[in-house]
């Protein structure tokens, strides 16, 4: 691990052990999404910021280093198109947009509410890392048009 | 009443903020302010006193629910917000680059 | 039931292009193209298929009823609308394929414009004034960032200036919609105008006040009109053509009609109002474009002038009004358009914008300066062109409504526009050379949007032709006119009232 870049070694140990918390408590909240407050941008934001926080303690080469960029743009694309497909497959099923196609199950349960759980599944994807990659462009700016002039690519 | 009308008073802050000041952060910020007056209002809307949180729970009565509506309105707004204040933000960098300043009177190489 | 599929298909689109074509330009082209076609198709096809269904089809989300879910209602204005939006956003892809060459980061032009596609689509169908605004939020959104596409400094502060205006206006109308909210309890069009018509209170004079300020940003009315020459001549041509031609009327044109007419039943302050300023952009605008040398500049003031005219024609709100307003709002989409895009082919040979540094253009570039001649003459009101018919519409109107200040007025308009107009010719086509020599030529798919939209100048001429007009003009101003068919509509839905 790079000692230079990032913070302290305490901010990073805490970091180590708070950021799964913080990833898990968006998800949990992007799965409940149909029977508590929040769902799929709430989520998508708590997600979001999981990652920023740990592209702020270890600084942003980090992110970098494990995953692909263009691997969130997928994800991010993919979350939208998902959205729009499961719309579609209202109109399949039923002759309208969005509608409800699936079994409504048992309210109180988390098997309940039709399409959703999947929508908000759908809107987390894009929302966390549509977020992430607001702030991750923001922060590497600079360096970001270097990379890019070389690449001819421009955002 | 008054709460309506401080409301708008908030709003106008962030309208003056956005029309007077030179400084392109805090024209964001104003822009960010009128937002949020407008959110508050809708939440103002929604409120009836005496009323529960509108959330569907095994335990629930008949007590009387706020208005879930404009609640969910705010959250969408809020969400545009979010998308203007970033695009918005991302410009200013890219204006600090070319003009190297904030000052939006300086930022003035389109005529009239 | 092909309405969703006006705002589904260019978004899904949109995201596609994201996924599967960030390192394929040629893909990106391609879906936006055919996009273009399929959306070009079904909006003709829209128009036909009204006839068949009393005028208006309407659509629930969600198979729920109307006032509780989002509705979407195609009527003639909406289905004309469409067509005009779909028309000219066809041509202007095509323009951008070889337009774009100097540029880098096709997909996300691609991307962005078709966006621009859903959120107008989506404000044209839209029944709902929440879903309204979120529409006229996606539009903007792509607006702003195709404006910064190029990233020179002045398109940036062009941006700038363009997102802190639209903010200020689209707050104005979440306000508004918060206010009509809170008197009515619903957000649906025909509900909130059935609502009305037993509401007293005076604070919709509030909501008057701050929709005629929001959308009247975003049309450019002359108090509200400094950033218009900023934004829409910083941006790429086709985007400039998209913007002037087809944006701002549905955000600002459109919106307000629907909204004035069709729900809170065209109140006569909201008529003098708009009349007042329609006049006033008018002559601002003219006298505006008089002193510019920047060609694309001189073309955005121009839209402002023209702009007026129409709201001149929707402020009479007579019969005749409203007909001269909507044939000149789809003319100058489609003129004003064409000269965006020659502007944007000139840009392309000089790499200058400065008409003092053109002259003589018209043996180099003949097609360029044909069409441009085409649109020029058009924009100004000379006989054989669509412009004429519809200014005279507009003239006549405001004599037979009693107006003949006002008729004298655009006359006088009309003729600073045939000089402003003259002056860009003369500065850029003809007279002396002033350049140094031609650095590209003009690709082929410039010259071919350029000659479509030239011929569609003279051809949409035909529109007023008695036996023509009947069956497609004439439906469209029905329905701005007719003040309680939209509303109508819900009273079946709602069991009991409220």
């Amino acid at each position: 691990m790079n000692e230079e870049k990032g913070m302290t070694i305490i901010v990073k140990t805490i970091t180590r052990f708070t950021v799964w918390l913080i990833f898990l408590y968006g998800l949990y909240i992007i799965i409940h999404g149909h029977l508590t407050p929040g769902g799929g941008f709430a989520g998508g934001v708590i997600i979001s910021l999981s990652f920023v926080h740990l592209t702020l303690a270890y600084g942003k080469d980090f992110f970098l280093k494990r995953h692909k960029i263009s691997t969130l743009h997928n994800i991010e694309a993919g979350g939208a198109l998902a959205f729009v497909i499961i719309g579609i497959l209202g109109i399949a099923w039923t002759g309208s947009f969005l509608a409800n196609f699936i079994s409504t199950g048992k309210l109180f349960t988390l098997k309940s509410a039709g399409v959703i759980p999947l929508l908000n599944i759908a809107i987390g994807a894009k929302a966390g890392t549509a977020l992430y990659l607001v702030f991750y462009y923001l922060v590497t700016h600079r360096s970001f048009i270097q990379k890019s002039e070389s690449e001819g690519e421009i955002k | 009443m008054t709460l309506y009308l401080m409301t708008f008073f908030l709003f106008l802050v962030g309208l003056y903020g956005a029309t007077t000041k030179r400084d392109i952060i805090k024209i964001i910020l104003a822009i960010g302010i009128m937002g949020y007056s407008v959110n508050l209002f809708l939440i103002l809307i929604a409120y009836r006193s005496g009323a529960i949180y509108p959330i569907l729970t095994k335990s629930l009565g008949k007590e009387l629910m706020v208005d879930p509506l404009p609640q969910a309105l705010v959250l969408t707004a809020i969400v545009i917000e979010l998308g203007i204040t970033a695009l918005l933000a991302s410009l200013a960098i890219r204006i600090f680059e070319k003009y190297k300043t904030f000052d939006i009177t300086q930022v003035r190489r389109l005529k009239g | 039931m092909i309405t969703p599929y006006f705002v589904i298909i260019p978004l899904f689109a949109a995201f596609l292009i994201a996924l599967i074509a960030r390192k394929k330009e040629n893909i990106a082209a391609g879906i936006a193209l055919i996009v273009g076609i399929i959306l070009c198709i079904m909006s003709i096809y829209s128009f036909v298929l009204l006839s068949g269904n009393e005028g208006a089809i309407y659509y629930h989300f969600s198979n729920w009823k109307a006032p509780i879910t989002i509705s979407l209602v195609l009527d003639y204005l909406s289905s004309f609308m469409l067509i005009i939006i779909s028309v000219i956003s066809l041509i202007a892809i095509f323009y951008s394929l070889q337009y774009l060459n100097h540029y880098t980061g096709k997909w996300q032009f691609f991307a962005l414009f078709m966006l621009m596609i859903t959120g107008m689509n989506g404000v044209a169908l839209t029944g709902d004034f929440f879903n309204l605004f979120v529409f006229i939020e996606i539009s903007l959104f792509s607006a702003y960032s195709l404006v910064a596409f190029g990233c020179e400094a002045e398109e940036l502060e062009a941006a700038f200036k363009y997102a802190i205006v639209g903010a200020i206006s689209s707050t104005l109308i979440l306000f508004s919609v918060g206010i009509l909210y809170s008197i009515t309890s619903s957000l649906n069009m025909a509900d909130v105008g059935r609502l009305l018509l037993n509401e007293k209170s005076k604070v919709i004079y509030l909501v008057y006040g701050m929709m005629i300020v929001g959308f009247g940003l975003k049309s450019a009315l002359v108090p509200f009109h400094a950033w218009l020459p900023d934004a829409h001549p910083s941006a790429p041509a086709p985007i400039s053509s998209m913007l002037s031609g087809v944006l701002i009327k549905v955000l600002g044109i459109y919106a307000l009609i629907r909204v004035f007419f069709n729900v809170f039943g065209a109140p006569q302050i909201f008529l003098q109002i708009i009349l007042i300023l329609g006049i006033i952009s008018m002559v601002v605008g003219g006298l505006m474009s008089l002193m510019q040398w920047d060609i694309k500049r001189l073309l955005g003031f121009s839209t402002v002038s023209q702009v007026g005219y129409i709201f001149l024609g929707i402020g009479l709100g007579t019969p005749l009004g409203i007909l001269g307003a909507i044939f000149h709002l789809l003319n100058h989409s489609i003129f004003k358009a064409l000269l965006f895009m020659n502007a944007g082919a000139v840009e392309y040979a000089l790499d200058t914008r400065d008409m003092k540094q053109m002259g003589g253009l018209s043996k180099k570039l003949p097609i360029t300066s044909t069409t441009s001649m085409i649109g020029s003459l058009s924009i100004s009101g000379i006989p054989p062109f669509n412009g004429f018919f519809s200014k005279l519409i507009i003239i006549i109107a405001c004599i037979q409504a009693g107006h003949p200040i006002y008729a004298g007025w655009a006359i006088l308009i009309s003729i600073i526009t045939l000089a402003y107009y003259l002056k860009m010719q003369r500065f850029t086509f003809y007279g002396k050379q002033n350049f140094k020599k031609i650095f590209e030529k003009v690709p082929f798919t410039l010259k071919t949007s350029m000659i479509i939209l030239a011929g569609l100048c003279v051809i949409s001429s035909v529109l007023i032709i008695p036996g023509i007009k009947e069956v497609t003009l004439d439906k469209v101003t029905e329905v701005i006119l007719d003040k309680t068919k939209y509303i109508e509509y819900i009273k079946p839905l709602i069991l009991g009232g409220r």
